[in-house]
């Protein structure tokens, strides 16, 4: 294991910013922890590199107990949100500065800040200062200056917050690449649950200063451990149908929920994915009006209304959309292929997001 | 069918240019009340000071700051600010640090306590200090006893003037710290540097000009100031006496002579003051163009 935290806890005055936290990095992984803000990574991070000591727990990095150790001491590369390079130095110094803080043999720090340049693209930027970088051009610096000295972690936080858009698609990429090639074990944080998914091969998902499930991003999307995660990761459709019978039901929509006390309302949840949508009214057993199509590239999603003005989220994708000849107003029929149940009214509907550890168990296929 | 078009689109610019910006009438009426503000409460009366020196011919001008009296006011002045400066510095760096990178309880009443010596009056100011170190004062007696000497001595000016200048490292420093946070001191940590590495490459170079500043003006009010300087001094001629002292111990000996010595000690700290804005005209404009260097050199390559 790389990084190991058992228990870790951290207090801020009387709140938890971390609450009794135990996960486990391996070696060379591409670790993302995610969240809402202020839901504690950034503390996870800050604790793992040694800028904020844990009330409780330890923290292991390459089976060493690292809590007594300083920052200098425990050999992290750390990159922070809005890069903190340092302004009066130019690019070149930037790097150098860990080589010199640790007596490198001065031909040792020119061929490692060559070699650094070269693998990020920087050639031919040595002597600019960092005002005069792009934002991109920062966040390159700020990595190849934390991987300068060799560390055994690299922490990244938030790294792709400070760039816009179109560059941040690049730099994930980019990053991806970067930890296939050097094969550093590394931790970023983010809020952005498109960007764990697409660049992490596991990850943590916190909420609250709780720790709510570790994963692949498989995993965490198609078996999330609960109804925080569920909604946090991908979209979802959640309603909450009332029981009678063995049946929940709302609008025209019911789901079999066998073993439910009646009278009871749930809360149950589905992908937009598994919403089945044909222009052939005989094929499915709902029917609704196709109120808007969103393009959102090669997938679209549609919004559906129900004739009792319930509205439900849709995903398919162009070719099916335009080989079934479908448009906004038009009428169609629809299936759920897979729902979840998310909550019982008898261990409380109300307070969201708030459920924890308790798998939701998949209902029932082909409604 | 093109031109009337850009014609209009140019008479929207216009009516719009006038519409943002003062006509040229405001802009000159501005610019000529400016100056001659400034020629008639700044220039002219230092302009005076310099012609007051010299009535009494260049001879006079050297033989008045030479006599034995203002040579030592000179020197003392440079004493008082040789202490005050660095200490302030220390003390601004220290205040301007804890406030700008530390979380603390009281942190306003601080902020509040540093700036006390821009609000007391300097004569009140110096009063403390006799009231604390003078025969009849608290610790007077005792520091008597020792034969320990601070008021109406140097020790008591030093004391004096360090309060009056104490805010101006620490309230140009501040600003320049809190804009700057701590992230660039974390990532010195994190790529191993101790905390003497971190505030000497990182810290430092980072708050250079707002430093500058702050001693610059520092030392000019150190070396400027009256009010509490003038009551912890007791006025002994060549021995606590400094050079605002002695400009008014000669100009109130009311003689011609006396008064053109006076002007000529004042002409001196006015060119000391002068002085002090040329080295920060200097540096600014060092700075500027080390810059624009990097930026042909970058532009170049």
């Amino acid at each position: 294991m790389s990084i190991e935290l058992k228990g870790v806890t951290k207090l801020f005055g009387d709140h938890a910013a971390v609450n009794n936290v135990t996960f486990s990095v391996k070696e060379g992984e591409l670790m993302a922890l995610l969240g809402p803000s202020g839901g504690g990574k950034t503390t996870v991070l800050r604790m793992i590199a040694g800028l904020e000591m844990p009330t409780a727990g330890d923290v292991f990095i390459r089976g060493q107990r690292v809590n007594d150790l300083s920052v200098q001491q425990r050999n992290i590369g750390f990159v922070f949100q809005n890069y903190a390079l340092f302004k009066n130095m130019n690019v070149s110094r930037n790097i150098a500065f860990g080589l010199k803080i640790k007596r490198w043999k001065r031909a040792n720090i020119r061929a490692r800040i060559e070699e650094l340049l070269k693998l990020f693209g920087l050639e031919g930027l040595e002597r600019r200062f960092p005002h005069q970088l792009s934002g991109g051009q920062r966040q390159r610096v700020a990595i190849a200056r934390a991987l300068a000295p060799q560390p055994t972690v690299l922490l990244l936080d938030e790294p792709f917050g400070a760039v816009d858009a179109r560059i941040r698609q690049e730099l994930r990429e980019w990053l991806v690449t970067l930890h296939h090639d050097l094969n550093v074990t590394t931790v970023f944080v983010t809020h952005d649950q498109e960007e764990a998914l697409e660049v992490a091969n596991r990850i943590v998902i916190f909420s609250g200063g709780v720790l709510e499930q570790v994963g692949t991003p498989r995993e965490v999307y198609d078996q999330p451990a609960n109804e925080f995660v569920a909604r946090f990761i991908g979209a979802m459709n959640v309603l909450e149908p009332e029981v009678r019978g063995g049946v929940a039901r709302i609008g025209e929509l019911e789901f079999p929920a066998p073993g439910e006390a009646d009278g009871q309302r749930i809360r149950i949840g589905f992908r937009p994915y598994a919403v089945q949508v044909s222009s052939d009214l005989t094929q499915h057993r709902y029917h609704a009006m196709l109120q808007h199509t969103f393009f959102l590239g090669v997938l679209l999603r549609l919004e559906l209304e129900l004739p009792s003005g319930l509205t439900i989220r849709a995903r398919m994708t162009k070719e099916d959309y335009a080989h079934q000849g479908l448009e906004d107003g038009r009428q169609v029929s629809f299936q759920i292929r897979q729902y979840r149940l998310l909550a019982r009214e008898a261990i409380g509907l109300q307070p969201e997001a708030e459920l924890q550890s308790e798998t939701p168990p998949v209902l029932g296929d082909n409604i | 069918m093109a031109e009337p078009g850009t014609r209009i689109r140019g008479g929207a610019q216009q009516a719009s240019q006038r519409g943002t910006e003062e006509s040229p009438l405001a802009k000159w009426v501005l610019i000529a009340i400016t100056l001659a503000f400034c020629f008639v409460f700044l220039l002219l009366p230092l302009l005076n000071v310099f012609a007051q020196a010299l009535t009494k011919g260049l001879g006079h001008y050297w033989q008045s700051l030479a006599e034995p009296d203002s040579r030592a006011a000179i020197w003392l002045t440079l004493v008082v600010a040789a202490i005050c400066v660095p200490l302030n510095m220390l003390f601004g760096l220290a205040a301007a640090w804890a406030i700008a990178k530390f979380e603390f309880r009281c942190k306003s009443l601080l902020i509040t306590l540093i700036d006390l010596p821009f609000s007391v009056s300097p004569v009140v100011a110096g009063l403390m200090f006799v009231v604390l170190f003078g025969l009849q004062g608290f610790f007077g007696n005792r520091l008597a006893a020792h034969g320990v000497k601070i008021i109406f001595a140097v020790p008591g000016m030093v004391l004096a003037t360090v309060f009056i200048t104490f805010p101006f490292v620490a309230r140009e420093l501040i600003p320049v710290m809190q804009a700057n946070g701590t992230e660039q001191e974390e990532a010195a940590l994190t790529l191993g540097a101790n905390g003497w590495q971190t505030f000497w490459h990182v810290t430092l170079p980072s708050v250079k000009w707002g430093l500058i500043y702050g001693i610059i003006l520092c030392n000019a009010r150190a070396m400027g100031e009256f009010g509490a300087v003038s009551v912890v001094s007791g006025h002994i001629a060549g021995l606590t006496e400094t050079m605002p002292l002695r400009v008014q111990v000669l100009y109130e000996g009311a003689t011609a002579a006396s008064t053109a010595a006076a002007f000529a000690v004042a002409s001196l700290l006015a060119l000391l003051a002068l002085f002090t804005l040329g080295v920060k005209c200097l540096l600014e404009w060092k700075q500027a163009r080390a810059e624009r260097l990097i930026v042909a050199r970058v532009e170049r390559s």
